[in-house]
């Protein structure tokens, strides 16, 4: 198991050098530093000595990978993509547009994140899989078309319009919690009550539908019809034996996502106005903050990888039978 | 008024889709096991009535994709029409057929069929502020407003009659042609699965479809049935437009993910060794970044580059329609790691059959069997893949617009509609129509391709058809 965990941390790297190396392109070969300094500082009428001194604030004025001038290893170290890409190995995420350290934000912003994405996460995973084996256990009835029909309509309405809806409804007809804005402590509750409500209702029709489709295909197996033929109830087997049986399949669709919860929600927070990553981000993207959008970027990998990690060390714990080797 | 054709990228590529459509459909008419998939299909009544919905939603986008300029009349004074002068503006044929609808703005807001505008002015001739009349909503009725209530009610009903009557026209023709007895139609087609019931579904549907365009067309011609936006703009005609959007990146994204997604999957599947570690490497170092993020920094990175080149473009349709192009090749090229996952791995299931290995015993080439044998084994998943994708796409759309990674601002779309209404909602009386109109027309859309994606996926999956 450990040497396994080892191996799959070691197979991470090339991924994230891999990331690494296309943020790099991506932001400082497709496009030179002077082209993005020329589109922050306006296209028409800037002068050179405009553009110097951009570069030269935020250290974009070195050589890309290869500082001739330079002696010995800082030929390589004295480089935009020593200083800017290869530092992300060590958490050194640098300075964000507005000159405040990047890392720091980071910490601070991570905890509102993740009083949102949480228990979105929680209530929305109960909530569906509850739903679903509603579903399955009134299958081929009129009830379980309804749910259906009910759950891909819900699927086709826009994540934006449940956001926009429940604002209205709730804060502004209703006067039942503000509106948006944060606080810490005890008193975030009535911040966060509305957006994590309208995060699981905006989730359940895809998700529901996409219990029931594993729930379905589990039943059809031979231990099911064991179980039945012992004279169990129909609630026992959907509870004790198919939801634990279908546990693989859904581990594989919902671990992956955790660590991803640090990252946040960029409409939720946004809407809200609640100062978590997502809106961090959604920020960076507005005010073309590029190395706050190459930061997140990083983050946002690096977490999927441990996600894809989690959920192999989640299939040993959910089903003895698999051995990680 | 003679015009001069535009033809944009998007509508080559568009055009180009639909040319690939239609040689896959002449394909699949020959192959068995396709045209009993479609069958199946077609006779899924909830499929062929959510068709119907796509149909008319892919012909309003086919007809605001044929762009023309209008020419400029000439002035008096100029002598000499060698050169004929055009409008720097590019319209399409649905702009020509709606120019009513286009010309026809306001000053700011209004409430759809309303008469007045949203907010008080100081009119000239009284020293009170009060809201002003439309110049066009309602302007017919002069100054007979007691009957603008019953105008309406008169509008709707002539409105149902004439799509009523279209409809049967058209649905007793059809039942002349095909030798069928229209009444039982409808009656299997409102509450019954029995054999017909598609074509009921559909002549249902049809009548639905009718009867809002006859109510939309009477109104139309004397309202704004959406009421307008901040400068105007009567906001059906924006729905309307918003329809082309929506398609292009539904379906053009998954034009340039295709090619991609199969060549290398099958590739990765079937070829093994090096070249399999070599595209996983690919899709799992492009599918471990978030795909917001990528999005937003490649659009941002394209965001400079459109902007460092004014002079790439002619006109501000072409910029916005180069930015349309570039998304949808982003949203592309983030996306097809899904489908070649899919791919690779039905391709390892495939190589072990026999008639894999029988080809290959004969001594077929490596490339002749990806293409004869495992390609055409591969479609119902590509077929499955391209009608998923579509739907979350549409809704994408809106949400990259929101984060300001989406389509050019000057560019029609749902997205860019719900991002100017949605700053109005503070105000008081708040104004809801934009956004209603967009979130009613987006989910229409959605919600007809995501009931025929899944009658698509019912009749091509071979595991749900057991």
């Amino acid at each position: 198991m450990l040497a396994y965990i080892i191996r799959r941390l070691l197979y991470a790297i090339p991924i994230l050098v891999g990331v690494n190396l296309l943020t790099f392109a991506l932001f400082f070969v497709v496009n030179t530093p002077d082209d993005m300094a020329r589109m922050q500082l306006g296209v028409k009428r800037v002068t050179p000595e405009a553009i110097q001194k951009w570069k030269a604030e935020r250290g974009y004025d070195k050589p890309l990978v290869w500082n001739s001038a330079a002696a010995g290893s800082a030929a390589l170290t004295d480089t935009i993509f020593f200083s800017k890409s290869v530092r992300m190995f060590a958490a050194d995420f640098g300075r964000a547009d507005d000159g405040r350290d990047i890392a720091r934000e980071i910490g601070t912003r991570m905890g509102p994140s993740l009083a949102i994405a949480v228990p979105t996460f929680v209530l929305g995973l109960f909530v569906a899989i509850s739903f679903a084996l509603l579903l399955v256990f009134f299958r081929a009835t009129t009830l379980d078309f309804a749910g259906v029909v009910l759950c891909v309509a819900m699927m086709s309405i826009s994540g934006l319009f449940y956001i926009i809806g429940g604002q209205w409804l709730v804060s502004k007809v209703w006067h039942l919690v503000p509106i948006s804005g944060y606080s810490g402590g005890l008193d975030a509750g009535k911040f966060l009550i509305l957006p994590v409500i309208i995060g699981v209702v905006g989730g359940i029709g895809s998700s529901t539908r996409w219990y029931r489709t594993i729930f379905l295909e589990e039943i059809t197996r031979d231990y099911v019809r064991t179980a039945r033929a012992k004279g169990l109830p129909e609630r026992v087997v959907l509870f004790r034996h198919v939801l634990r049986n279908a546990l693989i399949p859904i581990l594989t669709g919902v671990v992956v996502v955790i660590p991803s919860l640090f990252m946040g929600s960029l409409l939720t927070e946004s809407f809200f106005g609640i100062p978590g990553l997502g809106s961090y981000t959604i920020d960076a993207i507005n005010a073309q903050d590029f190395a706050v959008v190459r930061s997140m970027v990083f983050i946002g990998s690096v977490l999927y990888i441990a996600g894809l990690l989690l959920t192999d060390i989640s299939y040993t714990i959910a089903d003895p039978r698999v051995r990680l080797q | 008024m003679s015009i001069q054709p535009v033809l944009l990228w998007s509508d080559a590529l568009l055009f180009v889709l639909i040319a690939a459509i239609v040689v896959l459909v002449l394909w699949a008419r020959r192959q068995d096991a396709m045209r009993a998939a479609w069958g199946r299909v077609a006779q899924d009544g909830m499929a062929m009535a959510a068709a119907t919905v796509l149909a008319v939603f892919v012909l309003i986008g086919l007809l605001d994709s044929l762009h023309y300029r209008p020419r400029l009349e000439a002035t008096p004074g100029e002598t000499g029409a060698a050169t004929p002068r055009y409008a720097v503006e590019v319209h399409s044929a649905l702009d020509a057929l709606l120019s009513d609808l286009r010309r026809r703005s306001e000053k700011t807001y209004s409430a759809p069929l309303a008469t007045h505008l949203y907010s008080k002015e100081a009119l000239a001739d009284s020293t009170q502020r009060e809201f002003p009349r439309l110049k066009h909503g309602g302007a017919h009725l002069g100054a007979d407003l007691a009957s603008h209530e019953f105008d309406i009610a008169l509008r709707v009903s002539r409105g149902c009659a004439g799509g009523i009557a279209v409809w049967l026209l058209l649905a007793t023709l059809w039942c002349r042609v095909r030798g069928l007895d229209f009444m039982a139609v409808v009656r299997v087609g409102a509450g019954g699965t029995a054999k017909g019931a598609a074509t009921g579904a559909v002549f249902i549907t049809l009548l639905a479809i009718l009867l809002l365009l006859g109510i939309a067309i009477s109104l139309g011609g004397a309202y704004h049935v959406f009421g307008t936006d901040k400068v105007g703009q009567d906001v059906l005609y924006l729905s309307l437009k918003s329809i082309r959007t929506g398609l292009l990146i539904g379906t053009l994204t998954t034009l340039v993910m295709l090619p991609l997604a199969v060549l290398l999957g099958i590739l990765a599947g079937y070829v093994g060794g090096w070249v399999d570690d070599v595209i996983q490497y690919l899709y799992t170092t492009l599918s471990s970044i978030p795909g917001v993020l990528l999005i937003a920094a490649a659009v941002l990175m394209m965001q400079v580059i459109i902007d460092t080149h004014p002079d790439w473009f002619a006109t501000s349709a072409e910029r916005a329609d180069a930015r349309l192009l570039a998304l949808c090749l982003i949203l592309g090229m983030t996306s097809w790691t899904g489908v070649a996952r899919l791919l690779r791995g039905e391709t390892l299931k495939l190589r072990e059959l026999e008639f894999v290995q029988a080809a290959q015993a004969f001594g077929v080439g490596r490339f002749a069997i990806m293409r004869r044998h495992i390609l055409p084994n591969l479609m119902h998943i590509v077929l499955i893949a391209l009608v998923m994708d579509f739907s979350g796409l549409v809704l994408a759309e809106a949400v990259l617009s929101y984060v300001g990674v989406g389509v050019d601002p000057s560019t029609i779309s749902f997205g860019t509609m719900i991002n100017t209404a949605r700053m109005e909602l503070a105000r008081e009386p708040m104004v809801w129509w934009s956004l209603a109109a967009a979130f009613s027309f987006m989910f229409a859309l959605v919600l007809a391709a995501n009931l025929f994606a899944d009658a698509v996926r019912d009749a091509f999956d071979p595991r749900s058809s057991a």
